[in-house]
Protein backbone atom coordinates (compact mmCIF):
# COMPACT_ATOMS: atom_id res chain seq x y z
CA UNK A 1 0.00 0.00 0.00
CA UNK A 2 1.44 3.64 -0.85
CA UNK A 3 0.04 7.13 -0.14
CA UNK A 4 -0.19 10.18 -1.79
CA UNK A 5 -0.85 13.80 -1.23
CA UNK A 6 -4.26 15.39 -2.06
CA UNK A 7 -4.96 18.99 -2.04
CA UNK A 8 -8.49 19.82 -1.51
CA UNK A 9 -8.71 23.02 -3.63
CA UNK A 10 -11.69 24.09 -2.53
CA UNK A 11 -10.66 24.39 0.89
CA UNK A 12 -6.78 25.26 -0.41
CA UNK A 13 -6.15 28.82 0.39
CA UNK A 14 -2.92 29.28 -0.74
CA UNK A 15 -1.18 29.76 2.45
CA UNK A 16 2.05 27.58 1.33
CA UNK A 17 2.71 26.08 4.38
CA UNK A 18 2.93 22.57 2.46
CA UNK A 19 5.57 23.83 0.64
CA UNK A 20 8.05 25.07 3.16
CA UNK A 21 7.30 21.54 5.02
CA UNK A 22 7.48 19.57 1.97
CA UNK A 23 9.34 21.17 -1.10
CA UNK A 24 10.65 17.49 -1.91
CA UNK A 25 6.89 16.80 -3.41
CA UNK A 26 5.26 19.90 -3.29
CA UNK A 27 5.91 23.08 -5.43
CA UNK A 28 3.51 26.42 -5.87
CA UNK A 29 2.17 27.55 -8.60
CA UNK A 30 2.33 31.43 -9.54
CA UNK A 31 -0.52 32.15 -7.79
CA UNK A 32 1.03 30.47 -4.60
CA UNK A 33 -1.23 27.17 -4.82
CA UNK A 34 0.45 23.66 -4.05
CA UNK A 35 1.03 21.15 -6.72
CA UNK A 36 1.42 17.92 -5.43
CA UNK A 37 4.02 16.00 -7.07
CA UNK A 38 1.97 12.67 -9.27
CA UNK A 39 4.13 9.94 -7.20
CA UNK A 40 3.62 8.09 -3.96
CA UNK A 41 5.15 9.51 -0.95
CA UNK A 42 8.91 7.84 -0.23
CA UNK A 43 9.21 5.94 2.59
CA UNK A 44 11.88 8.56 3.68
CA UNK A 45 9.56 11.15 3.21
CA UNK A 46 6.64 9.84 4.92
CA UNK A 47 6.93 11.72 8.55
CA UNK A 48 7.21 15.19 6.69
CA UNK A 49 4.37 14.54 4.99
CA UNK A 50 2.48 13.56 7.91
CA UNK A 51 3.92 16.90 9.67
CA UNK A 52 2.94 18.91 6.37
CA UNK A 53 -0.74 17.69 6.86
CA UNK A 54 -1.24 18.51 10.12
CA UNK A 55 0.58 21.89 9.41
CA UNK A 56 -2.11 23.08 6.63
CA UNK A 57 -3.73 25.93 8.11
CA UNK A 58 -6.80 25.35 5.77
CA UNK A 59 -7.18 21.65 6.33
CA UNK A 60 -6.70 21.22 2.50
CA UNK A 61 -3.94 18.41 2.40
CA UNK A 62 -4.32 14.85 3.21
CA UNK A 63 -2.48 11.78 2.52
CA UNK A 64 -4.78 9.00 0.92
CA UNK A 65 -3.93 5.69 1.10
CA UNK A 66 -3.91 3.63 -2.53
CA UNK A 67 -4.04 0.06 -2.90
CA UNK B 1 -33.11 32.04 -19.93
CA UNK B 2 -35.43 34.52 -18.92
CA UNK B 3 -38.87 33.71 -20.26
CA UNK B 4 -37.85 32.91 -23.72
CA UNK B 5 -38.88 29.24 -24.93
CA UNK B 6 -37.89 28.87 -28.57
CA UNK B 7 -39.80 25.80 -29.08
CA UNK B 8 -38.01 23.45 -31.81
CA UNK B 9 -39.84 22.23 -34.83
CA UNK B 10 -39.08 18.55 -35.04
CA UNK B 11 -36.46 18.26 -37.27
CA UNK B 12 -36.71 14.58 -38.37
CA UNK B 13 -39.98 12.99 -39.90
CA UNK B 14 -41.05 9.68 -38.25
CA UNK B 15 -40.76 6.69 -40.26
CA UNK B 16 -43.78 4.99 -39.16
CA UNK B 17 -46.10 6.41 -36.07
CA UNK B 18 -44.93 4.10 -33.10
CA UNK B 19 -41.90 3.86 -31.47
CA UNK B 20 -40.25 2.13 -34.42
CA UNK B 21 -38.77 5.24 -36.05
CA UNK B 22 -37.54 8.58 -34.51
CA UNK B 23 -38.32 10.74 -32.72
CA UNK B 24 -39.18 8.68 -29.53
CA UNK B 25 -38.78 11.41 -27.06
CA UNK B 26 -40.39 14.60 -29.05
CA UNK B 27 -44.08 14.38 -30.42
CA UNK B 28 -44.15 12.61 -34.20
CA UNK B 29 -45.16 16.19 -35.66
CA UNK B 30 -45.81 19.36 -34.30
CA UNK B 31 -44.51 21.08 -30.96
CA UNK B 32 -48.43 20.45 -28.91
CA UNK B 33 -46.98 19.85 -25.56
CA UNK B 34 -48.02 16.22 -24.56
CA UNK B 35 -50.77 16.10 -21.58
CA UNK B 36 -51.39 13.43 -19.34
CA UNK B 37 -53.85 11.58 -21.52
CA UNK B 38 -52.08 12.17 -24.85
CA UNK B 39 -49.01 11.25 -23.01
CA UNK B 40 -50.68 7.70 -22.04
CA UNK B 41 -52.57 7.46 -25.19
CA UNK B 42 -48.82 7.52 -27.25
CA UNK B 43 -46.77 5.20 -24.87
CA UNK B 44 -49.47 3.45 -22.07
CA UNK B 45 -49.07 3.04 -18.69
CA UNK B 46 -45.85 2.40 -16.88
CA UNK B 47 -44.03 -0.61 -17.09
CA UNK B 48 -41.86 -1.88 -14.07
CA UNK B 49 -42.92 -0.09 -11.66
CA UNK B 50 -42.72 -2.72 -8.91
CA UNK B 51 -39.90 -4.32 -10.18
CA UNK B 52 -37.08 -2.11 -9.54
CA UNK B 53 -34.00 -4.54 -10.09
CA UNK B 54 -35.48 -5.94 -13.89
CA UNK B 55 -34.99 -1.49 -15.06
CA UNK B 56 -31.71 -1.69 -13.94
CA UNK B 57 -31.04 -4.66 -15.50
CA UNK B 58 -32.90 -3.96 -18.86
CA UNK B 59 -31.27 0.10 -18.91
CA UNK B 60 -27.50 -2.46 -18.34
CA UNK B 61 -28.85 -4.35 -21.36
CA UNK B 62 -29.97 -1.29 -23.55
CA UNK B 63 -26.28 0.31 -23.22
CA UNK B 64 -28.19 3.79 -22.01
CA UNK B 65 -25.36 6.64 -20.81
CA UNK B 66 -26.31 9.59 -18.91
CA UNK B 67 -27.36 12.79 -21.47
CA UNK B 68 -26.01 15.25 -19.58
CA UNK B 69 -22.82 15.70 -20.93
CA UNK B 70 -20.72 12.96 -18.58
CA UNK B 71 -22.22 9.58 -20.95
CA UNK B 72 -21.74 7.85 -17.48
CA UNK B 73 -23.55 4.44 -17.63
CA UNK B 74 -27.08 4.63 -16.04
CA UNK B 75 -27.26 1.02 -15.03
CA UNK B 76 -24.26 1.84 -12.78
CA UNK B 77 -25.92 4.51 -11.10
CA UNK B 78 -29.09 2.72 -10.51
CA UNK B 79 -27.11 -0.47 -9.23
CA UNK B 80 -25.16 2.07 -6.48
CA UNK B 81 -28.51 3.55 -5.69
CA UNK B 82 -30.36 0.61 -4.88
CA UNK B 83 -27.56 -0.26 -2.89
CA UNK B 84 -26.65 2.95 -0.97
CA UNK B 85 -27.63 3.11 2.82
CA UNK B 86 -29.91 5.25 3.76
CA UNK B 87 -32.07 5.72 0.73
CA UNK B 88 -30.84 8.31 -1.40
CA UNK B 89 -32.57 10.92 -2.70
CA UNK B 90 -33.39 11.51 -6.12
CA UNK B 91 -33.39 14.79 -8.69
CA UNK B 92 -33.87 14.64 -12.57
CA UNK B 93 -31.17 17.50 -13.56
CA UNK B 94 -32.70 20.19 -16.41
CA UNK B 95 -30.53 22.66 -14.66
CA UNK B 96 -28.69 23.16 -18.83
CA UNK B 97 -26.79 26.06 -17.38
CA UNK B 98 -25.02 25.29 -21.19
CA UNK B 99 -26.12 28.72 -22.83
CA UNK B 100 -25.57 26.90 -26.02
CA UNK B 101 -27.84 24.38 -25.06
CA UNK B 102 -31.78 23.95 -24.68
CA UNK B 103 -32.87 20.51 -25.30
CA UNK B 104 -33.48 19.76 -21.78
CA UNK B 105 -36.04 22.79 -21.49
CA UNK B 106 -37.47 21.48 -24.98
CA UNK B 107 -37.70 18.32 -24.11
CA UNK B 108 -39.49 19.39 -20.42
CA UNK B 109 -41.94 21.62 -22.07
CA UNK B 110 -42.73 19.09 -24.80
CA UNK B 111 -42.72 15.80 -23.10
CA UNK B 112 -42.60 16.48 -19.39
CA UNK B 113 -44.81 13.44 -18.67
CA UNK B 114 -42.00 11.36 -19.75
CA UNK B 115 -39.06 12.93 -17.86
CA UNK B 116 -41.78 12.48 -14.95
CA UNK B 117 -42.48 8.52 -15.51
CA UNK B 118 -38.76 8.43 -15.36
CA UNK B 119 -38.33 9.94 -12.70
CA UNK B 120 -40.91 8.10 -10.78
CA UNK B 121 -39.03 4.95 -12.06
CA UNK B 122 -35.57 6.48 -10.70
CA UNK B 123 -37.24 7.10 -7.35
CA UNK B 124 -38.32 3.76 -7.27
CA UNK B 125 -34.83 2.19 -7.59
CA UNK B 126 -33.54 3.85 -4.85
CA UNK B 127 -36.12 3.10 -2.48
CA UNK B 128 -37.21 6.53 -2.08
CA UNK B 129 -40.93 8.13 -1.45
CA UNK B 130 -39.57 11.82 -2.79
CA UNK B 131 -37.92 13.06 -5.82
CA UNK B 132 -36.16 16.69 -7.35
CA UNK B 133 -37.00 18.01 -10.62
CA UNK B 134 -34.39 20.52 -10.58
CA UNK B 135 -35.36 22.70 -13.61
CA UNK B 136 -33.75 26.07 -15.03
CA UNK B 137 -35.23 29.53 -13.89
CA UNK B 138 -38.04 29.87 -16.05
CA UNK B 139 -41.83 30.78 -14.99
CA UNK B 140 -43.49 29.66 -18.21
CA UNK B 141 -41.79 26.35 -17.90
CA UNK B 142 -42.29 25.99 -14.01
CA UNK B 143 -45.86 26.63 -14.22
CA UNK B 144 -46.24 24.28 -17.21
CA UNK B 145 -44.26 21.20 -14.72
CA UNK B 146 -46.54 22.46 -12.11
CA UNK B 147 -49.33 21.49 -14.18
CA UNK B 148 -48.04 18.40 -15.15
CA UNK B 149 -47.29 17.30 -11.69
CA UNK B 150 -50.51 18.08 -10.45
CA UNK B 151 -52.57 16.30 -13.13
CA UNK B 152 -50.28 13.44 -12.03
CA UNK B 153 -51.17 13.74 -8.46
CA UNK B 154 -55.17 13.99 -9.17
CA UNK B 155 -54.73 10.53 -11.77
CA UNK B 156 -53.15 8.97 -8.68
CA UNK B 157 -50.26 7.75 -10.88
CA UNK B 158 -47.58 8.18 -9.16
CA UNK B 159 -46.08 6.87 -6.12
CA UNK B 160 -42.95 9.02 -5.34
CA UNK B 161 -43.90 12.76 -4.49
CA UNK B 162 -42.06 15.48 -6.75
CA UNK B 163 -40.65 18.72 -5.76
CA UNK B 164 -39.72 21.01 -8.59
CA UNK B 165 -36.49 23.33 -7.41
CA UNK B 166 -35.67 25.84 -9.50
CA UNK B 167 -31.80 25.81 -10.57
CA UNK B 168 -29.65 29.47 -10.99
CA UNK B 169 -29.08 30.36 -14.29
CA UNK B 170 -25.01 29.71 -14.11
CA UNK B 171 -23.00 27.18 -16.08
CA UNK B 172 -22.07 25.23 -13.17
CA UNK B 173 -25.74 24.78 -11.62
CA UNK B 174 -26.19 21.24 -13.20
CA UNK B 175 -22.93 20.14 -11.89
CA UNK B 176 -24.17 17.07 -9.71
CA UNK B 177 -21.91 18.44 -6.48
CA UNK B 178 -23.45 22.01 -7.46
CA UNK B 179 -26.95 20.18 -7.30
CA UNK B 180 -26.71 18.54 -3.98
CA UNK B 181 -25.52 21.62 -2.58
CA UNK B 182 -28.83 23.31 -3.85
CA UNK B 183 -31.25 20.50 -2.34
CA UNK B 184 -29.52 20.95 0.96
CA UNK B 185 -30.39 24.75 0.57
CA UNK B 186 -26.80 26.05 0.43
CA UNK B 187 -25.40 28.12 -3.15
CA UNK B 188 -25.49 25.82 -6.18
CA UNK B 189 -21.55 25.93 -6.09
CA UNK B 190 -19.70 22.66 -6.58
CA UNK B 191 -17.84 20.39 -4.17
CA UNK B 192 -14.72 19.04 -3.82
CA UNK B 193 -15.36 14.77 -4.37
CA UNK B 194 -12.22 12.62 -2.96
CA UNK B 195 -14.32 9.56 -2.89
CA UNK B 196 -16.48 8.43 -6.01
CA UNK B 197 -19.51 7.06 -6.31
CA UNK B 198 -23.09 8.67 -5.59
CA UNK B 199 -22.53 12.71 -3.87
CA UNK B 200 -24.00 12.62 -0.86
CA UNK B 201 -25.87 15.50 0.71
CA UNK B 202 -24.93 17.20 4.16
CA UNK B 203 -26.46 14.38 6.77
CA UNK B 204 -24.66 11.48 4.79
CA UNK B 205 -27.45 11.07 2.73
CA UNK B 206 -26.57 10.12 -1.00
CA UNK B 207 -28.47 11.30 -3.95
CA UNK B 208 -29.32 9.56 -7.21
CA UNK B 209 -29.11 12.37 -9.98
CA UNK B 210 -29.81 11.51 -13.54
CA UNK B 211 -30.06 14.08 -16.17
CA UNK B 212 -34.16 14.89 -17.35
CA UNK B 213 -33.10 13.38 -20.98
CA UNK B 214 -31.76 10.33 -19.30
CA UNK B 215 -34.99 9.95 -17.45
CA UNK B 216 -37.05 10.37 -20.53
CA UNK B 217 -35.03 7.29 -22.62
CA UNK B 218 -35.44 5.17 -18.86
CA UNK B 219 -39.19 5.59 -19.27
CA UNK B 220 -39.70 4.09 -23.25
CA UNK B 221 -36.53 1.50 -21.94
CA UNK B 222 -38.92 -0.11 -19.64
CA UNK B 223 -41.92 0.29 -21.65
CA UNK B 224 -40.11 -1.10 -25.27
CA UNK B 225 -37.63 -2.79 -23.81
CA UNK B 226 -33.34 -2.98 -24.45
CA UNK B 227 -33.35 -4.47 -28.00
CA UNK B 228 -36.18 -1.92 -29.37
CA UNK B 229 -33.23 0.76 -27.85
CA UNK B 230 -30.75 -0.76 -29.49
CA UNK B 231 -32.28 -0.17 -32.84
CA UNK B 232 -31.12 3.75 -32.97
CA UNK B 233 -27.58 4.29 -32.75
CA UNK B 234 -24.43 2.43 -32.59
CA UNK B 235 -23.14 -1.07 -31.02
CA UNK B 236 -20.95 0.82 -28.61
CA UNK B 237 -23.52 4.14 -28.20
CA UNK B 238 -26.91 2.47 -28.75
CA UNK B 239 -29.87 5.14 -28.77
CA UNK B 240 -30.71 8.71 -29.61
CA UNK B 241 -30.00 11.97 -28.25
CA UNK B 242 -31.47 15.26 -28.00
CA UNK B 243 -29.01 17.63 -30.10
CA UNK B 244 -28.98 21.65 -30.26
CA UNK B 245 -27.86 22.75 -33.35
CA UNK B 246 -26.54 26.17 -34.65
CA UNK B 247 -26.33 26.43 -37.92
CA UNK B 248 -24.34 28.55 -40.02
CA UNK B 249 -27.51 30.56 -41.23
CA UNK B 250 -27.87 31.80 -37.73
CA UNK B 251 -30.71 28.98 -36.81
CA UNK B 252 -31.17 27.11 -33.69
CA UNK B 253 -33.09 23.56 -33.56
CA UNK B 254 -33.25 20.73 -30.98
CA UNK B 255 -33.22 17.61 -32.64
CA UNK B 256 -33.68 13.82 -31.83
CA UNK B 257 -30.64 11.82 -34.01
CA UNK B 258 -29.40 8.25 -33.57
CA UNK B 259 -26.07 8.15 -31.73
CA UNK B 260 -23.26 7.86 -34.55
CA UNK B 261 -25.46 9.83 -36.65
CA UNK B 262 -22.58 11.76 -39.29
CA UNK B 263 -21.95 15.41 -38.55
CA UNK B 264 -22.05 16.55 -41.96
CA UNK B 265 -25.65 14.98 -41.98
CA UNK B 266 -26.52 16.46 -38.75
CA UNK B 267 -25.74 19.78 -40.07
CA UNK B 268 -25.97 19.87 -43.93
CA UNK B 269 -22.40 19.83 -44.51
CA UNK B 270 -21.05 19.12 -47.78
CA UNK B 271 -18.27 16.34 -47.71
CA UNK B 272 -15.95 18.67 -50.52
CA UNK B 273 -14.22 21.16 -48.85
CA UNK B 274 -13.75 24.24 -51.07
CA UNK B 275 -12.03 27.98 -50.35
CA UNK B 276 -7.96 28.60 -50.95
CA UNK B 277 -6.83 26.22 -48.55
CA UNK B 278 -9.91 23.27 -48.66
CA UNK B 279 -10.32 24.61 -44.67
CA UNK B 280 -13.91 25.89 -45.63
CA UNK B 281 -17.21 23.48 -46.34
CA UNK B 282 -20.27 24.96 -47.98
CA UNK B 283 -23.50 23.85 -46.18
CA UNK B 284 -27.64 24.10 -47.06
CA UNK B 285 -26.98 26.83 -44.75
CA UNK B 286 -23.88 28.85 -45.84
CA UNK B 287 -20.03 28.50 -45.96
CA UNK B 288 -18.59 26.66 -43.09
CA UNK B 289 -15.09 27.51 -41.22
CA UNK B 290 -15.15 25.30 -37.92
CA UNK B 291 -17.81 22.78 -35.71
CA UNK B 292 -17.73 23.20 -32.12
CA UNK B 293 -18.54 19.90 -30.59
CA UNK B 294 -19.61 19.11 -26.94
CA UNK B 295 -20.34 22.58 -26.50
CA UNK B 296 -18.36 25.25 -24.37
CA UNK B 297 -16.26 22.44 -22.66
CA UNK B 298 -16.25 20.67 -25.85
CA UNK B 299 -13.78 21.05 -28.84
CA UNK B 300 -13.34 22.63 -32.40
CA UNK B 301 -13.12 20.85 -35.49
CA UNK B 302 -11.66 21.50 -39.10
CA UNK B 303 -15.29 21.67 -40.91
CA UNK B 304 -13.26 19.13 -43.22
CA UNK B 305 -12.52 17.21 -40.29
CA UNK B 306 -16.24 17.63 -39.07
CA UNK B 307 -17.76 16.52 -42.22
CA UNK B 308 -16.55 12.99 -42.14
CA UNK B 309 -17.07 12.33 -38.41
CA UNK B 310 -20.12 10.45 -37.02
CA UNK B 311 -21.32 12.15 -33.77
CA UNK B 312 -20.40 9.54 -31.27
CA UNK B 313 -17.60 9.22 -28.78
CA UNK B 314 -15.59 6.87 -30.06
CA UNK B 315 -14.77 8.47 -32.72
CA UNK B 316 -14.61 12.07 -31.09
CA UNK B 317 -12.32 11.11 -27.68
CA UNK B 318 -9.19 10.49 -29.70
CA UNK B 319 -9.39 13.92 -31.37
CA UNK B 320 -9.89 15.54 -27.87
CA UNK B 321 -13.71 16.31 -28.52
CA UNK B 322 -16.89 14.60 -26.96
CA UNK B 323 -20.66 13.97 -27.91
CA UNK B 324 -21.25 15.96 -24.55
CA UNK B 325 -24.60 16.93 -23.78
CA UNK B 326 -25.67 17.45 -27.51
CA UNK B 327 -24.77 20.96 -28.83
CA UNK B 328 -22.88 21.25 -32.24
CA UNK B 329 -22.15 24.86 -33.65
CA UNK B 330 -21.24 25.07 -37.20
CA UNK B 331 -19.32 28.46 -37.20
CA UNK B 332 -20.19 30.34 -40.36
CA UNK B 333 -16.95 31.12 -42.95
CA UNK B 334 -17.46 35.09 -41.66
CA UNK B 335 -16.76 34.71 -38.42
CA UNK B 336 -13.37 34.55 -36.93
CA UNK B 337 -13.31 31.85 -34.72
CA UNK B 338 -10.73 32.78 -32.51
CA UNK B 339 -12.99 35.78 -32.05
CA UNK B 340 -15.68 33.40 -31.02
CA UNK B 341 -13.73 31.21 -28.74
CA UNK B 342 -12.25 34.45 -26.58
CA UNK B 343 -15.93 35.93 -26.11
CA UNK B 344 -17.10 32.77 -24.72
CA UNK B 345 -13.68 31.63 -22.68
CA UNK B 346 -14.33 35.49 -20.84
CA UNK B 347 -18.11 33.74 -20.20
CA UNK B 348 -16.51 30.72 -18.86
CA UNK B 349 -14.34 32.57 -16.45
CA UNK B 350 -16.83 34.33 -15.16
CA UNK B 351 -18.43 31.24 -14.32
CA UNK B 352 -15.69 29.83 -12.20
CA UNK B 353 -17.34 29.60 -8.95
CA UNK B 354 -14.19 31.05 -7.31
CA UNK B 355 -13.71 28.36 -4.75
CA UNK B 356 -10.31 26.60 -6.56
CA UNK B 357 -7.36 28.80 -6.95
CA UNK B 358 -6.15 27.20 -10.06
CA UNK B 359 -9.41 28.35 -11.31
CA UNK B 360 -10.36 31.66 -10.42
CA UNK B 361 -6.64 32.74 -11.29
CA UNK B 362 -6.19 30.94 -14.17
CA UNK B 363 -9.26 30.83 -16.44
CA UNK B 364 -9.72 34.96 -16.35
CA UNK B 365 -6.03 35.24 -17.15
CA UNK B 366 -6.54 32.81 -19.68
CA UNK B 367 -9.73 34.36 -21.10
CA UNK B 368 -7.52 37.80 -21.43
CA UNK B 369 -5.15 36.29 -23.09
CA UNK B 370 -6.58 34.72 -25.93
CA UNK B 371 -8.59 38.21 -26.18
CA UNK B 372 -5.24 39.30 -27.01
CA UNK B 373 -4.51 36.47 -29.45
CA UNK B 374 -8.07 37.30 -30.89
CA UNK B 375 -7.01 41.22 -31.73
CA UNK B 376 -4.31 42.54 -34.35
CA UNK B 377 -0.57 42.17 -33.90
CA UNK B 378 -0.67 40.17 -30.43
CA UNK B 379 2.57 40.25 -28.02
CA UNK B 380 3.61 36.33 -28.69
CA UNK B 381 4.00 36.39 -25.08
CA UNK B 382 0.36 35.95 -24.60
CA UNK B 383 0.55 32.38 -26.33
CA UNK B 384 3.18 31.28 -23.79
CA UNK B 385 1.70 32.80 -21.33
CA UNK B 386 -1.43 31.04 -22.38
CA UNK B 387 -0.10 27.61 -22.47
CA UNK B 388 1.80 28.11 -19.13
CA UNK B 389 -1.71 29.11 -17.52
CA UNK B 390 -3.49 26.34 -19.33
CA UNK B 391 -1.39 23.56 -17.93
CA UNK B 392 -2.17 24.90 -14.57
CA UNK B 393 -5.57 25.37 -14.00
CA UNK B 394 -6.27 21.85 -16.26
CA UNK B 395 -7.18 19.18 -13.78
CA UNK B 396 -6.92 21.19 -10.42
CA UNK B 397 -9.94 22.13 -9.44
CA UNK B 398 -13.19 20.66 -7.33
CA UNK B 399 -14.96 20.26 -10.16
CA UNK B 400 -14.52 19.32 -14.22
CA UNK B 401 -15.07 23.47 -15.00
CA UNK B 402 -11.06 24.39 -15.74
CA UNK B 403 -10.51 21.29 -17.64
CA UNK B 404 -13.39 21.70 -19.69
CA UNK B 405 -12.79 25.15 -20.57
CA UNK B 406 -8.80 24.31 -21.27
CA UNK B 407 -10.00 21.70 -23.43
CA UNK B 408 -12.10 24.52 -25.35
CA UNK B 409 -9.70 26.85 -25.66
CA UNK B 410 -6.82 24.20 -26.71
CA UNK B 411 -9.11 23.59 -29.40
CA UNK B 412 -9.41 26.87 -30.57
CA UNK B 413 -6.08 27.35 -30.83
CA UNK B 414 -5.13 24.36 -32.59
CA UNK B 415 -8.04 24.68 -35.42
CA UNK B 416 -7.50 28.44 -35.79
CA UNK B 417 -3.77 28.25 -36.04
CA UNK B 418 -3.72 30.01 -39.48
CA UNK B 419 -6.23 32.33 -38.15
CA UNK B 420 -3.53 33.13 -35.29
CA UNK B 421 -1.37 33.76 -37.87
CA UNK B 422 -3.29 36.59 -40.00
CA UNK B 423 -3.84 38.37 -36.25
CA UNK B 424 0.00 37.98 -35.91
CA UNK B 425 0.38 40.24 -39.16
CA UNK B 426 -2.53 42.52 -38.71
CA UNK B 427 -5.23 40.69 -40.76
CA UNK B 428 -8.36 38.47 -40.24
CA UNK B 429 -10.05 36.49 -41.55
CA UNK B 430 -13.86 37.20 -40.32
CA UNK B 431 -16.36 39.94 -42.05
CA UNK B 432 -18.91 39.52 -39.94
CA UNK B 433 -18.25 41.02 -36.43
CA UNK B 434 -21.74 40.17 -34.80
CA UNK B 435 -21.55 37.25 -32.13
CA UNK B 436 -22.70 33.84 -33.22
CA UNK B 437 -22.25 31.17 -30.20
CA UNK B 438 -25.25 32.24 -27.56
CA UNK B 439 -24.39 33.48 -24.43
CA UNK B 440 -27.05 34.54 -22.00
CA UNK B 441 -27.94 38.43 -21.84
CA UNK B 442 -27.50 40.96 -19.68
CA UNK B 443 -25.50 38.58 -17.29
CA UNK B 444 -24.91 40.11 -13.66
CA UNK B 445 -21.59 41.10 -12.97
CA UNK B 446 -22.30 39.74 -9.36
CA UNK B 447 -21.03 36.93 -8.17
CA UNK B 448 -23.47 35.98 -5.69
CA UNK B 449 -26.43 34.66 -7.58
CA UNK B 450 -26.04 30.62 -6.72
CA UNK B 451 -29.45 29.98 -5.33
Amino acid sequence: MEERLRVNPVACAGHGACAELLPELITLDEWGYPIAADQPVPRGLRREARRAVSNCPALALALARVA
Amino acid sequence: MTDSLTLPPPALAPAAPGPAGLPRLLPAAGTVPADLRAHLARHGPLRYAGSPGRLAAEAAAAGLTGRGGAAFPVARKLDAAAQARPAPLVAGNGAEGEPASSKDRSLLWISPHLVLDGLQLAAEAARSTTAVLYVQRNQRLHARLAQAIAERAAAGVDAARVDLVPAPERFLAGEESALVSRLTGRPAVPAYRPVRGLPRLAPGRPALVQNVETLAHLALIARYGAAWFRLAGTESEPGSMLATLHLPGGRTSVTEVPLGIGLADLLGLDTVPAGPGGDIVPSAGGPVRAVLVGGYHGAWLPAAEAARLPLANAALRPLGAAVGAGVVAALPAGRCGLAETARVARYLALESAGQCGPCFNGLPRIAAALDHLAGPRPDQRARADLERWAGLAAGRGACHHPDGSVRFIRSALRVFAAEAGLHERGRCSGTDPRPFLPLPAGRPASDADWS
